[in-house]
């Protein structure tokens, strides 16, 4: 019999599953569960992405493209980069369209570590990080953003992570779970700092469009920065797009020709379906954007007072789907609050240790749900929070 | 104002502290909007959706187009008027097109809207003709999806 520990790979063995698979597990094999678990839009995608994409179908031989990416969508995202950002991005050499923006990071990735650098992950935060920069034998660095400061970074939580091995900076805002933002002004002692060193940003703002009462801005928008940032976007969460699979890199032309090589030996190239249809939500899309944009908003402001009112802090996020309520009041952990809330009122949310270490006492609330799911949602937590306060009293 | 209205024609009864919740407003900004837009006849009114098919499988809800021609001094007004009186005419609008007058009705069945076509449209002086259309499925009224059957494909937990 074949030893299957000896033949796969240390590293691969090495990683942790995501810490949300026993909530999934679990929560798949209840009934009537309501779920605030879903890192996705609740809307459809925009019926003019989807009629690109069937008329792709209908007329066109579908092929494999250049590996880059089609130069129509090159050179919409390029324009939209320039439109939305004041960012100048040249379509033939510094911009690549991936599958999703998880192909981006992870090809970025690639690109840039090599094993023993270090990168620092700004936390709590997406899943993806570290396991992708451990998996190529890098050393991700955990920074740690708290409540105090709205979960943006700040330079003091930065400088004291950075070594002489620290090879990149991972910047995910608008954050999930946090639904925190960096604004220029936060942005500019980072900036200040990283100026004079080579450490490169990876600028992970996939969640770009969807801000609440300020525009995004990047990083790279910064004097001198565009040249060590690489910025990854995609079209998931802002057209509601999650499944086409459809991210890109914007990066200095000597990193995205590296980047391409990695993309076109793994990925060959972004699918053609979806890159036709990338193409029509650029350039026609924004008002569903908007519109999605002003859905979120009200649900968030709805969220936020209603866990407010219940007793769990929330503070006020500015961007992506998501609020993150702190349940620290309760006394139990992250994971043991969503286990029992799961268990016992039928509500799937993920515990804020799932995002890294100081995610715990949080937990992630998603929004991509309508408004009625959502306080049918608060009225099964308000009962849950009920049941806690009477347990504590009669000890 | 046009979000207020939308989160109004989606649920009426959201109350005024959640609507201001969710609008970044105070209750009292939001109860004046809302007086003032009631009282520049931009709210009509608040109704219910109701599907009373799901207590009367029965019920039967038709579209009648109506020719009409128009009267002296009082163009269509006069017929619209007298046909909006009816308790089981639910929508009368004039329309522009192949038909002038176009009538939503809820009958208990089929004979009753038969005769109430015949017996109080087909009479009416200026009527020349009328066309019926009986409504076999809805699917959205107002805004609102009428079927319940549209399923959440994304998974409970997803990071």
């Amino acid at each position: 019999m074949i030893d299957y520990e000896k033949v796969l790979s240390t590293r691969v063995k090495g990683m942790k599953p995501s810490g949300i698979r026993k909530f999934f597990d679990i929560a798949g094999k209840m009934k009537d569960v309501i779920s605030l678990g879903v890192g996705e839009p609740d809307f459809s995608t925009p019926w003019a992405i989807r009629k690109a994409a069937i008329e792709t179908l209908e007329r066109r031989q579908i092929v494999y493209g250049p590996n880059r990416g089609l130069d129509r969508l090159l050179t919409a995202i390029s324009e939209n980069l320039m439109k939305k950002q004041g960012l100048s991005y040249n379509k033939d050499k510094e911009i690549i369209v991936t599958v999703g923006g998880s192909e981006a990071i992870d090809i970025s990735l690639r690109s840039i570590i090599d094993p023993g650098d270090e990168v620092l992950v700004v936390e709590p935060c997406f899943v993806c990080y570290a396991p992708l920069v451990e998996l190529i034998g890098g050393v991700a660095v955990p920074v740690p953003t708290r409540i105090e400061n709205n979960f943006k970074l700040t330079v003091d939580d930065l400088k004291e992570k950075i070594t002489d091995r620290t090879k990149l900076l991972i910047l995910p805002f608008p954050n999930n779970p946090t639904g925190a933002i960096m604004t220029k002004e936060d942005l500019e002692p980072i900036a200040e700092l990283l100026r004079d060193t080579d450490i490169m940003v990876l600028s992970d703002e996939i969640y770009s469009e969807l801000t609440y009462g300020r525009k995004h801005f990047s990083i790279a928008q910064l004097e001198g920065m565009q040249e060590r940032t690489i910025l990854v976007n995609g079209f998931s969460k802002a057209y509601a797009m999650t499944g086409w699979r459809l991210g890109y890199v914007a990066a200095p032309a000597p990193i995205v020709s590296q980047i391409v090589k990695i993309h076109q030996y793994a990925i060959m190239c972004s699918p053609f379906v979806s890159q036709n249809a990338a193409v029509e939500a650029l350039n026609s899309c924004d008002n569903d954007v908007k519109k999605m944009t002003s859905e979120y908003d009200k649900r968030r402001r709805f969220l936020v007072s209603e866990f407010n009112r219940l007793g769990l802090t929330c503070f006020n996020p500015e961007g992506a789907f998501y609020v993150f309520p702190c349940i620290k009041s309760t006394g139990l952990t992250s994971e043991q609050f969503c286990e029992r809330l799961l268990y016992e009122r039928k509500v799937a949310a993920v515990p804020g240790s799932a995002f890294g270490g100081s995610g715990e006492g949080y937990i992630r609330i998603s929004y991509a749900y309508s408004l009625k799911h959502l306080k049918e949602a608060i009225v099964r937590i308000e009962q849950f929070i009920e049941d806690l306060k009477k347990e504590k009293e009669n000890g | 104002m046009i979000e207020l209205l939308e989160l109004l024609e989606k649920n009426a009864r959201t109350s005024n502290a959640e609507l201001a919740v969710m609008l970044g407003k105070t209750e009292q900004e939001v109860a004046d909007e809302i007086a003032q837009l009631e009282r520049d006849g931009v709210i009509k009114g608040y109704s219910t959706l109701i599907d009373y098919t799901a207590i009367n499988p029965n019920l039967v809800t038709a579209y009648i187009e109506l020719k009409v021609t128009p009267q002296a001094r009082t163009g269509f007004d006069d017929i619209a008027r007298f046909i909006s009186q009816f308790d089981e005419v639910k929508g009368v609008t004039l329309m522009s097109g192949a038909f002038d007058i176009g009538i939503t009705i809820i009958g208990e069945n089929l004979m009753v809207i038969s005769s109430f076509v015949s017996k109080h449209l087909a009479t009416i002086d200026g009527v020349v003709s009328t066309a019926t259309h009986f409504v076999l499925k809805t699917y959205k009224d107002n805004g609102l999806s009428m079927c319940d059957d549209e399923s959440d494909e994304r998974g409970l937990i997803c990071p």
